[in-house]
């Protein structure tokens, strides 16, 4: 087991290599000097001179790679010329409200869309089924940001029960914390809904059809317990990897999300980043979402392990 | 490394072995309720589209200043090139710098459909060549795959937004930068598919009676993959009119002067408490266009590819 574990994690490293090297290429492939791009607009000609000298720019490309990857390896993902830091201390800056809202929607959406998933799969074909395909048809369909503005429009302008938009620090105290956060969680986790529950109930509806279950019936255990301890618990491995892909899905999200709520966290930095055409922050920006995504994916998968003990590797 | 990528299919079921449409497919999806209604409103899309100019419209790109954030239904006057007043109805009301909404939204349309289609094409296109190049030349197959995983472990949103911001954004550009994360996902399904199909008899069978390589494709692997590609192509139709409307609203996308539902959406943001009619409008013709093409995908899916059909 150990050892699929340690294979696991070496298999995720040719992976963010491939993510590297595309990123890196990025630059490249734009037209124009890459240290003129990198300084911005308004850089001297002595700052361009720095950067084409820092980072090897009048040697071969391969060489130029590896002083990148080393520097990226380092934690130094250059500075933005825009915003006058370090990319590295600008993600850190904006990760508590991205993390706090994909936490939140998270936890929303599972919490939601298991129960759904399993009542649809019960109940197989009937009324609430098909209302919940139909829904999550629907979830696919409709633009995060235009669901985001129906709900502002309801919930905030016309009833008034929460803020329109913006961010309060959970240290500015729980509560604001909580009501700033709640429409964009709803918001983003409507899509995540429709995708978890759609996995759900086609995986609970296989686990229904096995002989464990007639056998779990036929000794007379209670409906729920069937349905939680014999069928869910069975189809769990699709949910959790569903869930993990999904995080691609929340990532694109989170960029449109926190624009239309003006939630400054790494989805507002990227836009306003493209805007500014601030290329060490889109890169630093790109990379970080991916590790994160590869990496989620990586406990996904390891999460295996606990979640169906049938598989030993 | 079989991970995000691998299991994306797994758990999608995106998918599909291969599987050739029963005979008789094409007749069971146009009988199909959902491939009725699908396509039954993206013909009447099209047919907006392509009647933009006789729908009532003026140019999406005039303005008139003494017409500026009327709300729907309002006349008002509107200036041609030519300097001339027009006595114009604003049925879903006006901009703040005074174009026609009802307009541009039905303009708009056009944009996103061929937007959807060309983005579709364009990636089925190349992951074809990909998938067919990965199943069929063995030391080719590692790296294009690894490169493949390496793609799809990126947001492809982020992508797009990436490439616009380089290339600057024009319809072409737009096009390219949306089309080019879904190329793994069709590379994988071709692949997929050469791989189980090569080791079926009559494909052995061609092989051993010296076949070419290139009719080997086309009569027997490819056939195999039209069903499948068809259902994936819908959805990544649907996504890329998303994600360019996205881009638009973002600011990162089209032009804002070319009329698309995202830019009238983005046109719209600074004044969403007083005239929330240039957010919703474009938005219930975008959320509508989208939710037709993936219910027709799904319609598809269901008739055309069955086993896939079973999986989800």
């Amino acid at each position: 087991m150990l050892g699929f574990v340690a294979r696991r994690i070496l298999a995720t490293v040719p992976v963010l290599l491939i993510v590297a090297v595309l990123v890196f290429l990025m630059l490249r492939l734009t037209p124009g000097d890459p240290a003129a791009i990198l300084a911005g607009d308004a850089a001297s000609t002595e700052q361009i001179a720095r950067i084409r000298a820092n980072l090897g720019l009048d040697r071969p490309i391969v060489v130029q790679f590896g002083i990148w990857i080393g520097n990226v390896l380092g934690g130094d993902l250059g500075e933005s010329f825009y915003y006058k830091t370090k990319v590295a201390t600008l993600i850190g800056q904006r990760l508590e409200p991205t993390l706090a809202l994909a936490t939140f929607t998270i936890l929303i959406a599972v919490l939601v869309a298991v129960p759904l998933g399993v009542l649809a799969a019960w109940r197989f074909g009937g009324w609430f089924d098909r209302a919940l395909m139909g829904f999550s048809v629907l979830g696919f369909s409709v633009p995060v940001f235009v669901l985001a503005y129906i709900l502002i429009y309801l919930v905030s302008l016309k009833a008034g029960l929460l803020p329109v938009q913006g961010y309060r620090r959970i240290a500015d105290g729980l509560w604001p914390f909580l009501t700033h956060l709640v429409l964009p969680a709803v918001t983003l986790s409507v899509i995540y809904i429709a995708l978890i529950a759609r996995v759900t109930r086609a995986s609970v509806l296989e686990a229904l059809g096995e002989d464990y279950i007639r056998t779990a019936r036929a000794k007379g255990l209670p409906e729920v317990r069937v349905l939680v301890r014999h069928a869910l618990a069975n189809a769990a491995v699709p949910i959790v990897t569903v869930i993990g892909i999904g995080i691609a899905l929340l990532i694109g999200g989170v960029v449109v999300t926190e624009s239309v709520y003006a939630i400054p966290g790494l989805g507002r930095l990227t836009v306003d980043a493209v805007l500014a055409r601030d290329f060490p922050t889109i890169q630093g920006v790109i990379l970080f979402f991916s590790f994160v995504y590869v990496l989620i994916n990586l406990l996904v998968d390891l999460s295996y392990l606990v979640f169906d003990p049938r598989i030993r590797y | 490394m079989d991970a995000p990528g691998a299991k994306q299919y797994e758990a999608l079921s995106i998918e599909a072995a291969a599987t050739q449409a029963p005979p008789g497919a094409l007749r069971r999806a146009a009988a199909n309720g959902s491939v009725r209604i699908g396509a039954g409103a993206l013909g009447v899309l099209v047919l907006i589209a392509l009647a933009a100019p006789w729908l009532g419209t003026v140019d999406p790109t005039l303005f008139d200043a003494a017409s500026r954030d009327l709300l729907p239904g309002r006349s008002g006057e509107i200036t041609t090139l030519d300097g001339e007043k027009l006595r114009h109805t604003f049925w879903m009301g006006s901009d703040s710098l005074g174009r026609d909404v009802y307009s541009r939204v039905i303009y708009g349309t056009r944009v996103s459909l061929v937007v959807g289609i060309l983005c579709a094409l364009l990636a089925l296109a190349i992951g074809i060549v990909c998938g067919l190049a990965s199943g069929t030349l063995r030391w080719l197959d590692g790296i294009l795959m690894r490169f493949m995983d390496g793609l799809m472990a990126i947001p492809a949103i982020l992508i797009a937004i990436a490439l616009v911001a380089m290339w600057r954004g024009s319809l072409a550009t737009v096009i390219v930068a949306i089309a080019i994360p879904e190329i793994p996902r069709v590379t994988r399904l071709v692949r997929s598919i050469v791989l189980s199909v090569r080791e079926e008899p009559y494909v052995e069978a061609a092989i051993s009676l010296g076949t070419p390589i290139w009719k080997i494709m086309f009569r027997h692997i490819l056939p195999n993959c039209i069903a499948p590609l068809i259902v994936q192509g819908t959805f990544i139709c649907a996504f890329s009119i998303l994600v360019e409307a996205i881009l638009s609203f973002l600011g990162v996308g089209l032009p804002p002067d070319i009329p698309t539902w995202g830019n009238v959406m983005a046109e719209g943001r600074q004044q969403f408490n007083d005239f929330p009619h240039n957010i919703f409008f474009p938005g219930v013709f975008l959320a509508a266009t989208v939710l037709a093409v993936n219910v027709l995908g799904d319609g598809l899916r269901d008739t055309l590819d069955p086993k896939m059909a079973k999986r989800v």
